[in-house]
């Protein structure tokens, strides 16, 4: 437990010693602020058929900053330490490969989280401005945040194999944002590609996040989208893992 | 015994750098690992503090396989990598209280043996440092505080005093030396003084294999290199060296120089002979001046460079 956490403190410590964390938080407050004062000043401009938490968490910004994040958080995890060497230090010390794998996904994992506390202020202040909730009921936040959690647990783990595929960041960050730019198309692929049979398009929409907010953020809690990302997060993180146990025992 | 290496065999890609490699390191000794670049030290070190496997062989650190019981064997060992790569970002306490967590020692002994390592290392007036803005000396004072933060059985270092000033490589030699009653150390070098210094025991490998082993002393006296006698006289027109040559235990005779009627030879000598007397009562005889009759037997160096030459030939 000791060893875990120690490694967990130093992976957020390295964040935010480096000015990446805080050029994330710039982007995705920035971001975030833009698309909550637009989405306020469409709602004050007549009624909508939507809630400010629906409409919130599906425009294009929040995607985009979405999607952005995860190559920046976790291009450096694996990637620096390969190419400073620092990584011998903590292979030769007495830690356990999943150990390593376990520490690095769950400190970029929480600075994840952190990232989007602050949107939940947004509704507290529209509440109290506006003296009207942003969505009707606690479900609505609920699924949407448990949703942020599960889409965040996946694609934090699409960085983390692309990061301890190389000793270059910024091949690790391509390699994290093209499989997420795959990751987002599949999602979108479904509404823009027209004459889809109704078989495709199911199969499509098991894969898409957008579909799953719409879901999620009206407060419906479905288990094909939990068991589709914690299985998925589950599966890069052991092949993370395998990937570390073959540079140890290469022959 | 501490070290047990048996046939081990490293491949790399086309290439074998260490080749068929057996010796063993008894508790407490402090061994050098001699050779020149790319002969298999680091190699070597790598396999035996878990970082790399081995293509064939065996080897064990304290009765512990590297391999199969590679966890017990990383408890026991401080290894500092060559180059000592540390975080950069990282203050030198807060660094060595992370490396001391992940050794598993408890919060007590961590800030007890923090204290012990700050004193040891001499890094008390930088332990509130960045690492990054350290100088060179300094940070390798670090990657060796964090070597023996959880009082390893073993110290591996490799190259512990490369790109060191002077003094600061006298100070992490006396440092060595002081550590050689508690520890086993293995240290690798291509420094030979250091090594004449610090060890108990001297390994010199060659292209992945072991070309000779045993204390500064015995390397020197197995050696080739033979010792050498400086003469400097005055014979006028006779010639001395063929004179010096025909006297018994005298080897090679070189001529190293004239000036002014003075000339300088450099004799080699025969294991066990010591021919200064005779040279002396062949002055005496002759009426030769003499002004320099000086014995020098081979540095670490000379056996070597001689056994690495050989080694090639």
């Amino acid at each position: 437990m000791r060893i875990l956490s120690a490694l967990i403190l130093r992976e957020l410590k390295a964040l935010f010693y480096s000015p990446i964390a805080y050029v994330v938080l710039g982007l995705v407050l920035a971001l975030s602020g833009l698309n909550f004062y637009l989405i306020v000043s469409a709602f004050s401009a007549g009624p909508t058929p939507v809630t400010v938490v629906e409409a919130f968490f599906n425009t294009g910004a929040f995607w985009f900053s979405f999607f952005a994040i995860f190559p920046l958080i976790t291009m450096r995890l694996y990637a620096e330490e390969f190419r400073l060497g620092t990584y011998e230090l903590l292979q030769t010390a007495p830690v356990r490969d999943w150990q390593i794998v376990f520490a690095k996904f769950t400190g970029a994992y929480l600075f994840f989280l952190l990232l989007w506390l602050p949107t939940a202020l947004y509704f507290g202040i529209y509440r109290w401005i506006a003296r009207e909730q942003a969505a009707p009921a606690l479900g609505n936040y609920f699924g949407t945040y448990v949703l942020l959690a599960l889409m965040g647990a996946l694609f934090v783990s699409v960085g983390c194999l692309a990061s301890v595929l190389t000793k270059n960041q910024i091949i690790a960050a391509i390699l994290s944002f093209v499989a997420l730019a795959v990751i987002f198309n599949f999602s979108i692929l479904g509404f823009v590609v027209p004459n889809l049979s109704p078989a495709s398009r199911r199969v499509l929409s098991y894969f898409s996040s957008v579909e799953h907010m719409y879901e999620f953020n009206r407060g419906i809690l479905s288990t094909r989208p939990v068991v589709y990302y914690l299985s998925g997060a589950l599966l890069l993180q052991y092949l993370t893992y395998a990937v570390l146990q073959y540079r140890r025992w290469k022959f | 015994m501490m070290i047990e290496v048996e046939q081990l065999t490293k491949r790399y890609a086309g290439h074998w750098a260490v080749d068929n490699l057996s010796f063993t390191v008894a508790r407490g000794e402090v061994v050098g690992f001699l050779g020149p670049n790319g002969a298999g030290k680091t190699t070597t070190m790598r396999i035996l503090s878990c970082f790399l496997p081995a293509t064939s062989g065996t080897a064990r650190v304290a009765g512990f396989d590297v391999f199969s019981q590679s966890l017990e064997v990383r408890r026991r060992v401080g290894y500092m990598p060559e180059n000592t790569p540390l975080y950069a970002d990282m203050r030198v306490e807060e660094f060595l209280t992370y490396r001391a967590a992940l050794r598993g020692l408890d919060s007590t002994r961590a800030r007890r043996r923090l204290g012990d390592v700050l004193d040891l290392c001499s890094l008390r007036d930088v332990n509130r440092r960045i690492i990054g803005h350290l100088s060179k000396g300094y940070r390798q004072r670090v990657g060796l505080a964090d070597a023996l933060l959880h009082e390893p059985e073993l110290l591996i270092l490799d190259e512990p005093t490369i790109g060191l000033d002077p003094g600061q490589i006298r100070e992490v030699r006396e440092l060595i030396h002081r550590l050689g009653g508690k520890h086993t150390v293995l240290l690798s070098s291509h420094i030979l003084p250091e090594v004449e210094a610090a060890c108990s025991r001297v390994i010199i490998i060659n292209r992945g294999r072991i070309v000779a082993s045993g204390t500064p002393a015995e390397l020197i006296r197995q050696s080739r290199a033979v010792d050498v006698l400086r003469v400097e006289l005055n014979a006028g027109p006779a010639d001395a060296s063929a004179a010096l040559r025909e006297l018994p235990g005298v080897g090679e005779v070189a001529s190293a120089g004239e000036a002014e009627g003075w000339m300088s030879f450099h004799l080699g000598v025969a294991a066990g002979a010591d021919p200064r007397e005779a040279i002396f009562q062949l002055a005496m005889t002759r009426g030769w001046k003499l002004r320099e009759l000086s014995r020098r037997t081979p540095s670490l160096e000379e056996v070597f460079v001689d056994i690495i030459h050989a080694d090639h030939r």
